[in-house]
């Protein structure tokens, strides 16, 4: 078994298994968002103009608000029977471990989008007037990027008090950019204008943010 | 060596402290008496010389925050990391003072308290993007605080040019507000402009060395309290 990689896969199959066993992330992922898009359309009531204008924002929102459950269990699993402190001594190298965990939550929030997509379509009536291929470019790049800094900073908060608050506030501020870039690329796409400008955007941050976390995340997990 | 630098500094600080207060004052002079008024925004526009040089101390101590993390991130040196926790309190200070200052000057002007304009979001993110620091700064229960802290101010700082870019593409449409618009500055305005962000930046000096002498003394006596239990169980951690 290649040690890096090994580690990195066995780690996901885990995540992925326990997932599997217990749904207990997706679950409530899914409840929320959906309580998020009935809450917005009773307090928007958009006609099918309108909704193209604020679609990109309110999907958004609801994504970034569901993943939030799912990153803040990322960790809290291997906080019980010290697994992490397990992990910390023996000789594995930490980043495996942060891209099993990014991985893991980036698969979680694609599965949620999936299947939450449909519906925002069916409830806010919404039809593309860009090529909608280019959504699901903007889908990946914009989950990678909340999915990459949320299990960075959701490890970091472990080391907090109340670290359920402190997830949030952290990484809410970090990815206004990448949140300001998803938002305004779904809209351009949706109303027939380009995106491209957001779209480098996103994968330049995306490059850059992934690189940075991998390069820290040694300190973060040793940080005890 | 260091406790004669820190013997020297102490002596030095009643001395810089009434240097700026002396600067201060005859910027504050300058500022409402000297400087000439402008000619469309009036007597109004003389909160220019406190808004603008409290943005570049505060940009300039995010700097020092950036650079301090780093240096803290590959030598694990404490007097970097107390330098990049002072240079991150005392950039807020003077970034919320931006914050309140600028719509008290676009009230009048512009006739708004706020736009979504590119400089103001900007230095609004930076401003949230910095009071998250201090959020993990004070929460972090772990002893390995200023690792978890330098890490988020390296990314916290990467961020930045992202802001920047981000939300200028996002306002360009938009018609750009007054200043910066390539107008020139009355030489005179500009040299006031620059004695007041002088005595600012030594106010900021100021106030980062003596939270930097305070943040000094609470470690030691910490460290002092946790030697002294570790020698003597029985009196307990403090």
């Amino acid at each position: 078994m290649s040690a890096p990689t090994g580690i990195t896969r066995v780690t996901l199959l885990k995540d992925l298994r326990l997932e599997w066993r217990s749904k207990d992330a997706i679950n409530s992922m899914l409840f929320f968002s959906l309580l998020v898009v009935v809450v917005f359309s009773f307090s928007f009531d958009p006609s099918a103009e309108e909704s193209r204008q604020i679609a990109g924002g309110l999907i958004w929102v609801a994504f970034l608000f569901a993943a939030v459950v799912a990153l803040n269990q990322t960790w809290a699993r291997e906080i019980r029977n010290q697994v992490l402190d397990a992990y910390r001594v023996s000789p594995a190298p930490a980043n495996s471990l942060f891209i099993a965990k990014t991985l893991g939550n980036f698969i979680f929030v694609s599965v949620l989008e999936a299947l939450m997509t449909p519906l925002f379509i069916v409830f806010y009536r919404l039809r593309s007037l860009g090529p909608a291929w280019q959504l699901l470019l903007v889908a990946v790049l914009g989950t990678w990027a909340l999915v990459v800094n949320g299990t960075f900073f959701a490890a970091m908060s472990l080391r907090t008090r109340s670290r359920e608050i402190m997830l949030p506030l952290l990484l809410f501020p970090i990815s206004i950019p990448a949140l300001l870039a998803m938002v305004q690329a779904t809209t351009a796409i949706l109303s027939g204008e380009g995106a491209r400008f957001w779209i480098v955007l996103l994968v330049t941050y995306d490059v850059v943010f992934t690189t940075v976390c991998l390069l820290l995340f040694e300190t973060i997990l040793n940080a005890e | 060596m260091s406790q004669c630098f820190n013997d020297k500094m102490k002596r030095a600080f009643p001395i810089l402290g009434v240097l700026t207060a002396v600067f201060l004052s005859f910027a504050l002079y300058e500022a409402l008496v000297a400087a000439p008024t402008e000619q469309t925004m009036g007597d109004v526009q003389r909160i220019f010389y406190y808004h603008v040089p409290s943005a570049w101390t505060a940009f300039i101590l995010f700097f020092v925050n950036f650079g301090a993390s780093v240096y803290y991130l590959v030598k694990r040196c404490s007097t970097a990391d107390i330098v990049a926790l002072v240079s991150a309190e005392v950039g807020v200070v003077f970034c919320t003072v931006v914050l309140i200052t600028g719509p008290i000057w676009a009230r009048p002007v512009w006739g708004i308290w706020w736009t979504w304009d590119m400089r103001l979001t900007s230095t609004l993110v930076l401003w949230l993007i910095y009071v998250s620091y201090l959020f993990l700064r004070r929460f972090s229960s772990s002893g390995e605080t200023p690792a978890l802290a330098a890490a988020l101010a390296v990314l916290g700082a990467l961020c930045v040019p992202f802001v920047y870019f981000s939300i200028w593409f996002f306002r360009t449409q938009h018609p750009q507000p007054v200043m910066g618009g390539g107008g020139a500055i009355d030489p005179r305005m500009l040299h006031v402009l620059l004695i007041n962000w002088l005595a600012f930046s030594c106010f900021a000096f100021l106030v980062c060395w003596s939270r930097y002498r305070l943040e000094k003394l609470q470690r030691d006596v910490d460290q002092a309290h946790a030697l002294e239990s570790l020698m003597d169980p029985r009196r307990g951690s403090r």
